[in-house]
């Protein structure tokens, strides 16, 4: 994997986790305080340093094989959780992921949740909220940087592309004050699956003790036999619906884009 | 509440978080990886070099989970 290649992977996919952590901020932060929505993500990033700060050291000191078995088998299951979901929406059996639905649905608990504070938190609900959002997801992407980064002896290079993805989704989604409908999320999200599960796939099965024909060059193979895959369940379900010959009840129109 | 229900309700929610957060929607993706790794792993210590084993597990586990979604969306009759 060259240098630019870990960077873009790397950027992509914690781009989609920050775009879902700044849609919470966004709404505990309309709906109800934008302080205590702030406190609970400045809070939630100090969490968040100190969890990767104490495991950090404890994943550098796991083997290489067992580490690439551990988190080849972790991203793989995240890869096919991911692609599972693109694939379902591209062909209509799940709607497409809707962020400006997803900030109303927020909107909505939030406004509906009993006004309070504690200490220094005005509003407990917008913290929690916030909190709650941007450890989930920020944990996914220090998951993503040690992985993607120590299996390439580059952390470096993963910290700047998560960096970077963090900095463009904030600003962009600050700039337009707005729930982040129009991110192409579903394309994003199929890519960074497909990405995930390859990488999944290949980590794994070097870590189970397996060697892959032509070393790192199978990733060149992998990846986008991972694509085809996918765009082809993606065809083989968008034509059985159309069809008929499989479930309908819950379809709506699908896309990749 | 008391100290003991307090501490197994937050252990049951820390246990709740982490099956979400690595097994997800479908259980049975995550299990079939594990089990394609570990054959991946004995195949491997009897000599096999067993490199094609995952990838055929991992187009079955997404074909079939996938499945399962479209028979699931399938109306009642």
């Amino acid at each position: 994997m060259t240098t630019f290649v870990l960077f873009l992977t790397v950027l992509l996919a914690c781009a989609v986790e920050a775009v879902e952590a700044l849609t919470i901020v966004l709404a505990a932060g309309t709906s109800r305080h934008w302080g205590s929505a702030w406190q609970g993500t400045v809070a939630a990033l100090l969490s968040l340093a100190v969890t990767v700060a104490v495991l950090g050291p404890a994943v550098g000191q796991i083997p290489l094989g067992a580490l690439r078995l551990l988190v080849g088998a972790l991203l793989l299951v995240f890869g096919l959780q991911w692609l599972r979901k693109a694939v379902m929406r591209g062909s209509g059996y799940k709607a497409l992921h809707d962020e400006t639905q997803a900030y109303a649905d927020e909107v909505a608990a939030a406004s509906g949740a009993a006004q309070g504070g504690r200490g220094r938190v005005k509003d407990w609900y917008a913290f929690t909220l916030s909190f709650k959002g941007v450890f989930l997801e920020g944990l996914e992407v220090a998951f993503i940087v040690v992985t993607f980064g120590d299996n390439q002896h580059d952390i470096p290079v993963a910290v700047l592309g998560a960096v970077v993805a963090v900095a463009i989704v904030t600003v962009a989604g600050f700039a337009v004050r707005a729930p982040l409908a129009r991110v192409p999320e579903n394309t994003m999200k199929f890519v960074v699956g497909t990405m995930l599960t390859a990488f999944g796939v290949f980590w794994a099965t070097e870590g189970a003790g397996a060697n892959w024909p032509g070393s790192d060059a199978a990733l060149l193979v992998i990846v986008p036999a991972v694509a085809l895959l996918a765009l082809g369940y993606t065809s083989v379900l968008r034509r059985a619906r159309t069809a008929g010959t499989l479930g309908t009840a819950h379809s709506t129109e699908g896309s990749l884009t | 509440m008391s100290v003991v229900a307090r501490a197994v309700s937050a252990l049951r929610s820390f246990g709740r978080f982490w099956y979400d957060f690595v097994v997800g929607d479908d259980w049975r993706v995550a299990v079939g990886v594990a089990v394609a790794l570990a054959a991946t792993w004995g195949l491997t210590r009897s000599g096999v070099n067993a490199w094609w084993l995952v990838p055929i597990a991992v187009a079955l586990l997404l074909g079939l989970s996938l499945l399962r979604v479209a028979r699931a969306a399938r109306p009642k009759t």
